[in-house]
Parts: C-alpha cells; sequence; structure tokens
C-alpha cells in the first residue's frame, strides 16, 4: 500500500481552477464594457422621468373601459379561431415533414432529410408577426393570413420538437415489429407512432397555448383578431380600452395554459 | 430445418462479429448458445432473419437462403421465424391484446392493421396462446403495466402468433429474477416441445442453459468453440469459452452478477 494522504484529492487542478478565474473575470469585464456602450446614448433625462411617465399612462389605464369589452367578443373569438386552425393546420404539415427530418425514418438522409430540415429552420427563423406582415402584403388582410402565418410558423416548432422525438424511440420496439415480417408501414404505424404519440400531443397542445398568445398581436399588422381593436385603440391613445384588452388576454391565455395541462394530464 | 453455412459479419467499424459459423438445427431442438459479451451471440440470431446484414455465408431455412432474398421476400419470410428479445421489446403503450396481434403484422395488409380488423382467426388464436401463456385476464391491459415476467409471456405469445418454423431467443431471462427465468424457460421448451418448434437461445446463465437446453453451442469471438450435450460443458470446455477463470462454484463471491459463469448451481440461488 503507498502512501496516501487526505490533502492529495483536490476537485480541481491549480490549472483549472486558474482559468475558471480568468473566465469569470472576462465576464465581468465584458458586462462593465457593454454597460458603458449602452448608457453612452441614454438620454438621463428621460430615464429620471419614466416613473413619472409610468404612473401617467397607468392613471389613463384606470379605471379599465369595461363598455368596451362586449365589442371584442367577436375578435376574441376570431384570435381564438386563428390560433386553433393554424395549430392544426402546423401540426398536419409539420408530421410528414418531422418523418422526413427524422434519422431513423428519413426515406433519403442525402437530399430529403435536408431539405426538410431547412423547411424546419426557415419556418422557425421567421415571427409569426414578420409571416403575418408578408402574408397580408400577398393575400391581403383578414383572418386567413393570421392562419396562415401561425400555421407557418408552428412548422418548424412543432417539426423540430417532433423530429427529435421519433429519434428518440425505443429501437428494440421497431426491432421487434420489423422481425414479425411486417412491412414498412407497419413498422411506423406499430413500432413508432405509439410511442410519440404522447410526445406530438403534448408539443400540440403547447404550440396551441402559444398560438393564442402570438393571435391576439397578429391584428397589428392586419391579420385579424384581438390585435386589430388594440391597434385602434392604441392609435386613439384610448389606454382605458387598452387596459381592458390585455387583461382579456391575460384571462384568455390562463385559460389556455389550464387546458392545455389538463390535456397534457390526460394522455401520459 | 435451419443450416447456417460459412456465416460471417464484420462490422462497417472493422470490428469481426461473426467468422465462419456454420451450424446445423433440427425440427424441434433447443440450443443455447452461450459464451462472453460480444462473442457474437446477439450478432448470430440477428444474421439469421437478417436483422444484421451477414457480411457472407448462408443461412438456409428449409429450402429458402434467407441471404439471397429481396427485401420483400425477406419479409415474407420473417413471418416463419419468431423472435424474443431480452428486454420485451413489447409496444409499451399497445394493450396486450395489441401486441399479441401484431404477430400477423406480416399476413394483414396495412389497412387492416392501421384499424385493428384482424381475421376472427386470429383474434381467437391470440385469446388461446393468453391463455396458454396464463395472461387471458390482461388481454386489454397496456403492456407497460405487467411486470417482466408477464410481459416476456406477452413476448412469447407474439412470436408463437406468426405460426412459426423457428423460434430466436435473445436473453430471455436477463431482465428477470431466478424464479420467473425458470418458470419462463419451462414455458418455452414446453412450447417448443408441443409444436415440435426448433429454437436458438442466447442465453448468460450457464446452470440455467445447462438445466433447459439439449444442445449447446459456445462462442468465442465471433466463432464456434463448442458444440455438444450439456453435460460436456467441463471446466476446460468452460475456459475455452470464457477464459480462464476458477469454475467452481464460491458462495462469498461479490461480483457474481458480472461474471455470469460464477454463479452457484440454481438450486443454490434459489434456496
Amino acid at each position: 500500500m503507498t502512501n496516501i494522504s487526505s490533502s492529495d484529492w483536490t476537485y480541481r487542478t491549480p490549472k483549472h481552477r486558474l482559468f475558471l478565474w480568468l473566465g469569470w473575470f472576462a465576464l465581468v469585464a465584458l458586462f462593465v464594457w457593454c454597460w458603458r456602450i449602452m448608457s453612452q446614448d441614454t438620454i438621463w433625462a428621460f430615464v429620471w422621468d419614466a416613473p413619472a411617465q409610468a404612473l401617467d399612462i397607468g392613471s389613463r389605464m384606470t379605471p379599465p373601459e369595461w363598455g368596451y369589452l362586449p365589442e371584442l367578443m367577436k375578435p376574441l373569438w376570431d384570435t381564438l379561431n386563428i390560433a386553433t386552425l393554424g395549430t392544426i393546420g402546423g401540426v398536419l404539415i409539420a408530421i410528414p415533414v418531422a418523418f422526413l427530418a427524422a434519422r431513423n425514418t428519413t426515406p433519403s438522409a442525402t437530399i430529403l432529410r435536408p431539405i426538410a430540415l431547412f423547411i424546419i429552420v426557415t419556418s422557425r427563423s421567421i415571427n409569426s408577426l414578420i409571416w403575418a406582415l408578408l402574408l397580408v402584403a400577398i393575400i391581403g388582410p383578414g383572418l386567413l393570413a393570421g392562419i396562415i402565418a401561425i400555421a407557418l410558423r408552428s412548422i418548424g416548432f412543432v417539426g423540430k420538437l417532433l423530429y427529435e422525438a421519433i429519434e428518440e424511440t425505443d429501437p428494440r420496439q421497431i426491432e421487434a415489429i420489423t422481425a414479425t415480417g411486417a412491412a414498412p408501414t407497419q413498422v411506423l404505424t406499430y413500432g413508432i407512432v405509439p410511442q410519440i404519440m404522447p410526445a406530438l400531443w403534448s408539443i400540440s397542445v403547447f404550440r396551441w397555448d402559444i398560438n393564442i398568445r402570438e393571435s391576439a398581436i397578429l391584428g397589428l399588422v392586419g391579420a385579424g383578431g384581438l390585435g386589430l381593436k388594440m391597434n385602434a385603440s392604441l392609435a386613439i391613445l384610448a389606454w382605458d380600452q387598452v387596459l381592458v384588452i390585455l387583461i382579456l388576454i391575460l384571462a384568455t391565455v390562463v385559460v389556455s395554459e389550464w387546458v392545455s395541462a389538463q390535456v397534457r394530464k390526460a394522455i401520459i | 430445418m435451419l443450416k447456417l453455412n460459412g456465416l460471417s459479419k464484420t462490422y462497417k467499424t472493422g470490428d469481426t462479429a461473426l467468422s465462419d459459423v456454420s451450424l446445423d438445427v433440427q425440427k424441434g431442438q433447443l440450443i443455447g448458445l452461450i459464451g462472453p459479451s460480444g462473442a457474437g451471440k446477439s450478432t448470430l440470431i440477428r444474421c439469421i432473419n437478417r436483422l444484421v446484414e451477414p457480411s457472407s455465408g448462408e443461412v438456409w431455412l428449409g429450402d429458402v437462403d434467407l441471404v439471397k432474398l429481396s427485401r420483400s421476400e425477406l419479409r415474407h419470410q420473417r413471418r416463419r421465424i419468431g423472435m424474443i428479445f431480452q428486454e420485451y421489446a413489447l409496444v409499451e403503450r399497445l394493450t396486450v391484446m395489441e401486441n399479441v396481434l401484431s404477430g400477423r403484422l406480416g399476413y394483414v395488409s396495412f389497412w387492416r392493421s392501421w384499424l385493428r380488423r384482424y381475421e376472427p382467426r386470429d383474434i381467437q388464436r391470440a385469446y388461446e396462446l393468453l391463455d396458454r401463456v396464463g395472461l387471458l385476464q390482461h388481454a386489454d391491459k397496456r403492456a407497460d403495466a405487467l411486470s417482466g415476467g408477464q410481459r416476456q409471456r406477452v413476448g412469447i405469445a407474439r412470436a408463437l402468433m406468426q405460426d412459426p418454423d423457428l423460434l430466436l431467443v435473445d436473453e430471455p431471462t436477463a431482465s428477470l429474477d431466478p424464479k420467473t427465468s425458470r418458470q419462463i424457460m419451462r414455458l418455452l421448451t414446453e412450447i417448443c416441445a408441443e409444436r415440435d418448434l426448433p429454437a436458438i437461445v442466447n442465453i448468460h446463465d450457464v446452470p440455467l442453459a445447462q438445466a433447459f437446453m439439449q444442445r449447446i453451442v459456445g462462442l468465442r469471438a465471433g466463432r464456434v468453440v463448442f458444440d455438444g450435450a450439456p453435460d460436456g460443458l467441463s471446466e476446460a470446455v468452460l475456459t475455452e469459452i470464457y477464459g480462464a477463470e476458477d469454475w467452481n462454484p464460491v458462495g462469498n463471491d461479490d461480483d457474481a452478477d458480472d461474471t455470469p459463469v460464477v454463479v452457484p448451481k440454481v438450486a443454490e440461488v434459489l434456496a
């Protein structure tokens, strides 16, 4: 037995410790430097004035103009429809895209997989609001532009999470179905689909939840729903109406959170 | 019934898993395939139904060479080969009944399988098999609600649902406790005897193999180094298969799990 004392073991080597400290130091230096650049062009008079301004807008917002509420029901219904139909459309397109993008199910790793990944990245890199802006210009203002914008944005989100779920399926279950002499389509529906159903549902409901929030503002660019009303109220500086809209959006989001939590609980 | 001729497999990484394995399996014969981890046991049985593509050699099932078949002909022949897996490999989120019926996938059309519209006689047979393996009352449970031993029974029923001419069994008891292991092995041997069904069983546990198998094939580094009756497994043969080790049962060996062959006689384990 060689002589070993308790002081021989350390969590990190001295070199490792030195680099760690240098790393932290560099981060702090970077923060200070960035802070200086950011504050260079700040007009501090405005910043010191901010609490007063906030109070001013706050006082104009209250009390909320509840009489405005009935008028908002139709746009709210539109917003829910945009979110729901857009999610359904997005999911329907995302499912085949995900199967093309997943390494273990793609029919062609050299051609189709990159195309599918490109679709996913394109969809994800453009915000719903920008999609809506483009679509309003192309097909004109209205609900349809909103629905398509939401669907296009959802393809990437759902496609990405779903293809990751497909790649994480248990290969043994797939192997077992293959070994029975099942055709490739049957391997897909028996070996893979049951394994990804919980993921598919929870991803879709999660996206629907996000889409309700996003569709509430699409009207700002003319794609229908609550955003249209918000735009109108903002334009006439009717802050008490804006507050009613914000409260309504908050309530809707809370309800959709609750619904998606229930659905997730039911399927897992 | 099954004849392997010069079967070899070299993986893309350059690892040779099997080299020149030849084997002749008679109808109704139970073969225990033993050998250390990495000896190529799993590769061997997967090369038979081409879940792993053999690099060279022939696999004759009856009068068909499986190696030469096209994908669709292979699917057709795979129906004749039932397979049972170490971790059961059931589709966890489907019911027991759906899992058993999935043994018929090679026989039914896509739409029938998608809509679960199996032939009444298949459904009848699935119930009979579930009854045979003692799980009739669990038919509508989800597979992941069952215990390990029960799941392996479902795995056996699924394989039999194919009405196979051959069973490939990959470590059927590796995830089970000693008692359940023996029950599963007994069920397997009974079923094979009832149907005069040959089976190749990968098995880690040498005493279990000796107790239930009619013939033992020892694999080492992808080669067959022993082929004979279970009582021919002498100390010298075990050393030939697994390498040098003290093969006498030792009661105080804590590493028994890592070195499976040191496990004392089964009766002692159960005691």
